[in-house]
């Protein structure tokens, strides 16, 4: 059982599919979850289907959709961090420090984050490569383990398969919850092509949720 | 966010003419253009909080629209693909243009405070 997850991400809705099914079974356990979300998304481009948002209203409503989606996994600890969306990889001074305070804070045994390199957005790229780079300064025997979220088209063919395959099925109806939370962002029937969520195809593919660890 | 009423944005245009504004201007294909069509270049850019003042500034087009502002310091501001306004707002300037599936692609807007 891991002793303190601590979640780096810089966009609300980032934790949704790619993690959500998985932080609920760790809160199940009774492992605490801290989430650190960079920004707000407030340079998102989605503003709701009909729309609702506009650009001076989507930062207070996707604050407003992260909460929910942290109440619908269990998280209980979310740190939102003031960064502005699409300028993480210009604020990097900051952001390492951002990072080593709360490894220092929290002492995690794990953290997650997306794979420097193989995760399409700069915003995520560069979480990620801060992330690495604060945990590098630790000494090896306090680094925590680090799980990677990786997604970008043949990333598979430089950093291999994933090596953590996490069945999530248990834990289904808390990532549902928490996609829908984001309803700004994302209509659950786009993301699975019109099928029902209790179709066995889409069942699998939100039952599963897949990382790299990271290689120091 | 509501279709254009394109008098009531020239409306707010003529009132906020002269003054010392907060302009919010920003265009994107989003970050996953690429990602998703590799025949597509991703591209976005946006200024935001710049300070600027226009001596003309008017609102262009059947709909979609644009808009140009002409600034006192000698240049210009120029959008095109203007959708929707915020009718509520009186003393801001709130503008996207929205594709057919309802994203974002272009915004501008003008505040008298920093947005």
């Amino acid at each position: 059982m891991e002793r303190h997850i601590l979640v780096i991400l810089p966009h609300p809705d980032d934790e949704a599919f790619s993690s959500s099914g998985t932080l609920a079974s760790h809160i199940h356990k009774g492992t605490p979850v801290t989430y650190a979300c960079l920004t707000l998304g407030e340079m998102g481009r989605n503003m709701g289907s009909p729309l609702f948002a506009n650009r001076v209203t989507l930062p207070t409503i996707r604050r407003v959709e992260l909460e929910e989606s942290c109440r619908a996994i269990g998280i209980e600890d979310l740190r939102m961090l003031g960064f502005h969306d699409k300028t993480i990889e210009f604020d990097q001074t900051r952001l390492t420090q951002k990072v080593e305070e709360l490894l220092e804070e929290l002492k995690p045994s794990l953290v997650i984050t997306f794979y420097p390199g193989y995760s399409v957005h700069p915003d995520h790229d560069a979480t990620g490569a801060a992330v690495i780079r604060a945990i590098g300064k630790l000494p090896a025997a306090d680094r925590p383990v680090i799980h990677c979220i990786a997604f970008s088209k043949g990333c598979e063919n430089e950093i291999g398969k994933p090596d953590i395959i996490n069945d999530v099925k248990e834990y289904t109806e808390h990532k549902i919850r928490s996609v829908q939370a984001h309803k700004s962002q994302f209509s659950l029937g786009q993301m699975v092509t019109g099928k029902s969520v209790d179709d066995p195809a889409v069942r699998q593919r939100l039952g599963t949720e897949q990382f790299w660890t990271y290689r120091m | 966010m509501q279709l254009i009423d394109q008098a009531g944005v020239q409306h707010i245009l003529d009132r906020l003419k002269g003054q010392d504004l907060y302009i919010h201007l920003e265009m994107t294909n989003g970050a996953y253009a690429a990602h998703m069509d590799k025949s597509r270049h991703t591209a976005s850019t946006f200024i935001k909080n710049a300070e600027i003042r226009y001596n003309e500034g008017s609102i262009a087009g059947k709909g979609p629209y644009r808009v140009g502002l002409k600034l006192e310091q000698g240049g210009w501001v120029y959008s095109e693909g203007l959708t929707h306004w915020e009718d509520s707002e009186t003393e801001r300037l709130v503008m996207a243009g929205h594709d057919k599936e309802g994203r974002l692609v272009v915004a501008l807007q003008l505040s008298r405070e920093p947005f």
